[in-house]
């Protein structure tokens, strides 16, 4: 029983998400979210400052 | 009696002529097949372009972190994944060092599709395919799709339901393109040969290439600098050109 209940684990429906005929998946939506907001702070955030040469 | 009288002249100092380096591949001649394969790359790729020690100074900027975070992801999940197939599907499943190799590889793909994706946004909208480049574009959209086929081989490798379902789900799309015999998602061990062989060496291939094209063309420089930009490859030569010094 243990073994098909770790075999189960992986068959869970999820949460999805709908605006009208769109759905997706919550997973989805939180990496498609997250890979926008990095995309922005890489354009806006400043850079580390480097070594200086000698 | 002669005398004889010595006049001096003053000249001016003698600058040296600058001299551009030269190139080892240009001034040695090469006469056999492997001589000249030598003389190609030296010429194609020199060490100083294949492992620079600087970079421009636009370089500096989140934006061009991403690649080189797909490829640290890349190793975390060669490793890991290399880890997961010496044990097998009962070590993942039933230890817990298993759980967490196992998670590692999911979470490391996750990551390295994340990196991926913003650095294909990053590079998409500044043209990056300029400049000779078109190559190093390609390389990288073939990684793209490779690693997605990848991805979906590992999801038929979690040997649960979800697995069979995704399998069976699959199998009419691959058999109605012909390709069911050679890619049979509902036989787990050739799946298995095809993620844990084939698909990795083509992805560690590409992204190989992918990333000695971008040190043979240099990086990409913004949408907005121009070719008289002081930091870009041959600005000297070109500025010189232009009559504007350096």
């Amino acid at each position: 029983m243990h073994g098909l209940a770790l075999l189960a684990a992986g068959s869970e429906p999820g949460i999805y998400l709908g605006w009208g005929p769109f759905v997706i998946q919550l997973g989805n939506f939180v990496v498609i979210v997250v890979m926008l907001v990095l995309f922005v702070l890489a354009l806006v955030l400043p850079f580390t400052k480097g070594k200086t040469r000698k | 009696m002669t005398t004889t009288t010595t006049t001096t002249t003053s000249t001016p100092p003698v600058t040296p002529p600058v001299v551009p380096p030269v190139n080892k591949a240009d001034e040695e001649e090469f006469y056999t097949w492997t001589g000249k394969a030598r003389g190609w790359l030296l010429k194609k790729l020199p060490p100083e372009k294949l492992l620079p020690q600087d970079q421009p100074s636009y370089v500096a900027s989140w934006i061009y972190v991403f690649g080189m975070g797909a490829i640290a992801a890349l190793v975390v999940i060669i490793v890991s994944g290399i880890v997961l197939s010496f044990n097998g599907p009962l070590w993942w499943h039933q230890s817990s060092l298993g759980h967490f190799v196992n998670s590692t590889h999911l979470w490391s793909v996750e990551l390295f599709f994340v990196f991926m994706v913003v650095h294909l946004w990053g590079k998409y909208w500044m043209t990056a395919w300029r400049g000779g480049r078109i190559l190093t574009w390609i390389t990288g959209v073939v990684a793209f799709a490779v690693s997605i086929v990848a991805g979906f081989t590992g999801y038929l490798l979690q040997t649960n339901f979800a697995s069979q379902w995704i399998a069976f789900e699959g199998k009419d799309a691959l058999n109605a393109a012909g390709i069911g015999a050679w890619f049979n998602v509902a036989n787990l061990g050739q799946i298995f040969m095809w993620h844990i062989v084939l698909l990795p060496l083509a992805v560690g291939v590409v992204v190989a290439l992918h990333v000695v094209l971008v040190r043979m063309h240099g990086v990409v420089s913004p949408a907005d600098a121009t070719m008289t930009d002081s930091q870009l490859r041959d600005a000297p030569a070109l500025d010189a050109a232009a009559g504007k010094g350096n």
